[in-house]
């Protein structure tokens, strides 16, 4: 029987920018895939602009989870859990968290190149230009236009295969792990 | 009347009459070089600034540096050349939100004053039209020679609202600003020195 043995939990910043950066991909990943569809006009032209501003915001929010990340140790896995888990889970567990981890700051700045080298400089909200860290090119931004959604979609599935082992986690092992990253006390 | 009193009278005439017929001819003969020209413009798409340029476009100019005032400049853009480098906002500029380019080809410019400002730079007032709306502009202009060739550049915001240039949907200036700056380069060969 596995009992809950007060697993450690993540820290406080660490559960908030979880949730908030969640819901932010989420949204992004929704209005990315509705704004593609659209046809030319002023509603998919501020979709577009907002979805980079968003994509520049989770950024650099993503920046400021990887310091707290590296300046704060994740709780470890309570033995109790690692001992019942085979070798191969543990490994995925790594795994995801380095993958997602990785393309947290692949999708966008894959993103942020297609867009500098179509030609549209990315002004942040409207009044702050970005800098090009491709140079325009119509060729440069043929090859990197596929990346971006590819990028995404694998990260998506990342997130899919995430949120399923967390909720095996909680349902079927109920080791508790799930509750290290729920808000709250204890 | 012997042939001597006729000389400088007859002298006088000539030389008067070669002068007219000289300015005349170069002024005839000024002309814009579009393999060496461009005009381009920039809109802003909240905040993002995009390049557009026309490939066609003609002049009939008249300029006297020495004498500006006495001038005349007529401009001619083929509305149909317009592109912004992407098919899809090509394919967009000659709806009728837009350029209307169907039923507008050309859109025109009729200088009705130029004023000089020393150091090659002037000021050339006269009559934009766009899409079948006609508003007064003045256009700053420099020039600079280098042999026979004179280069005319200047900058030029203009109001596309104004000329009814993205109507309806698309007459949100938060989504394209009001704003379009024209940017131009014309060489010319023929112009007089100064």
């Amino acid at each position: 029987m596995n009992t809950a043995s007060a697993p450690h939990r993540y820290t406080g910043v660490a559960i908030a920018l979880h949730w908030l950066l969640a819901l932010a991909l989420i949204g992004i990943f929704s209005v990315g895939l509705y704004m593609a569809d659209l046809p030319f006009s002023p509603q998919r032209l501020k979709l577009y602009n907002w979805h980079k501003w968003a994509g520049v915001t989770i950024l650099t929010l993503s920046v400021l989870r990887l310091l707290w990340r590296l300046t704060h140790k994740p709780p470890a896995l309570p033995q109790s859990v690692t001992l019942g888990m085979p070798s191969w889970q543990l490994r995925a567990y790594h795994a995801t968290h380095v993958l997602m981890y990785a393309l947290f700051f692949t999708v966008p700045l894959v993103g942020w190149a297609y867009s500098s080298a179509a030609g549209f400089p990315i002004v942040l909200f409207g009044v702050l230009p970005l800098p090009d860290f491709v140079s325009v090119s119509k060729p440069l931004a043929e090859l990197i236009k596929p990346w971006h959604q590819i990028t995404a979609f694998t990260l998506a599935g990342l997130v899919l295969l995430h949120v399923a082992a967390a909720l095996k986690h909680h349902f079927f092992d109920k080791d508790g792990l799930l509750l290290r990253m729920m808000p709250g006390k204890r | 009347m012997t042939s001597s009193s006729f000389t400088p009278i007859a002298r006088a005439t000539s030389v008067l009459f070669l002068a007219a017929l000289t300015s005349l001819a170069a002024q005839a003969q000024q002309k814009l070089l579009p393999a060496q020209s461009e005009v381009a413009f920039v809109i802003k798409q909240m905040g993002v600034p995009v390049d557009g340029h026309f490939k066609k476009f003609d002049a009939q100019i008249a300029l006297d540096p020495a004498k500006p005032e006495t001038g005349k400049i007529a401009f001619t853009i083929d509305i149909a050349s317009t592109t912004m480098g992407s098919p899809e906002a090509d394919a967009e500029l000659p709806k009728a939100t837009w350029f209307n380019t169907a039923k507008f080809p050309q859109a025109t410019f009729q200088s009705t004053s130029i004023k000089g400002l020393g150091g090659g730079k002037f000021e050339v007032t006269g009559k934009l039209a766009i899409k079948g709306n006609t508003r007064d502009t003045v256009v700053p202009v420099t020039l600079v020679q280098s042999g026979a060739t004179t280069t005319a550049t200047g900058v030029v915001g203009i109001k596309r609202l104004a000329f009814k240039i993205g109507e309806n949907d698309w007459a949100d200036t938060s989504m394209v600003a009001d704003d379009v700056q024209v940017k131009f380069k014309l060489a010319l060969s023929g112009v007089g020195k100064f």
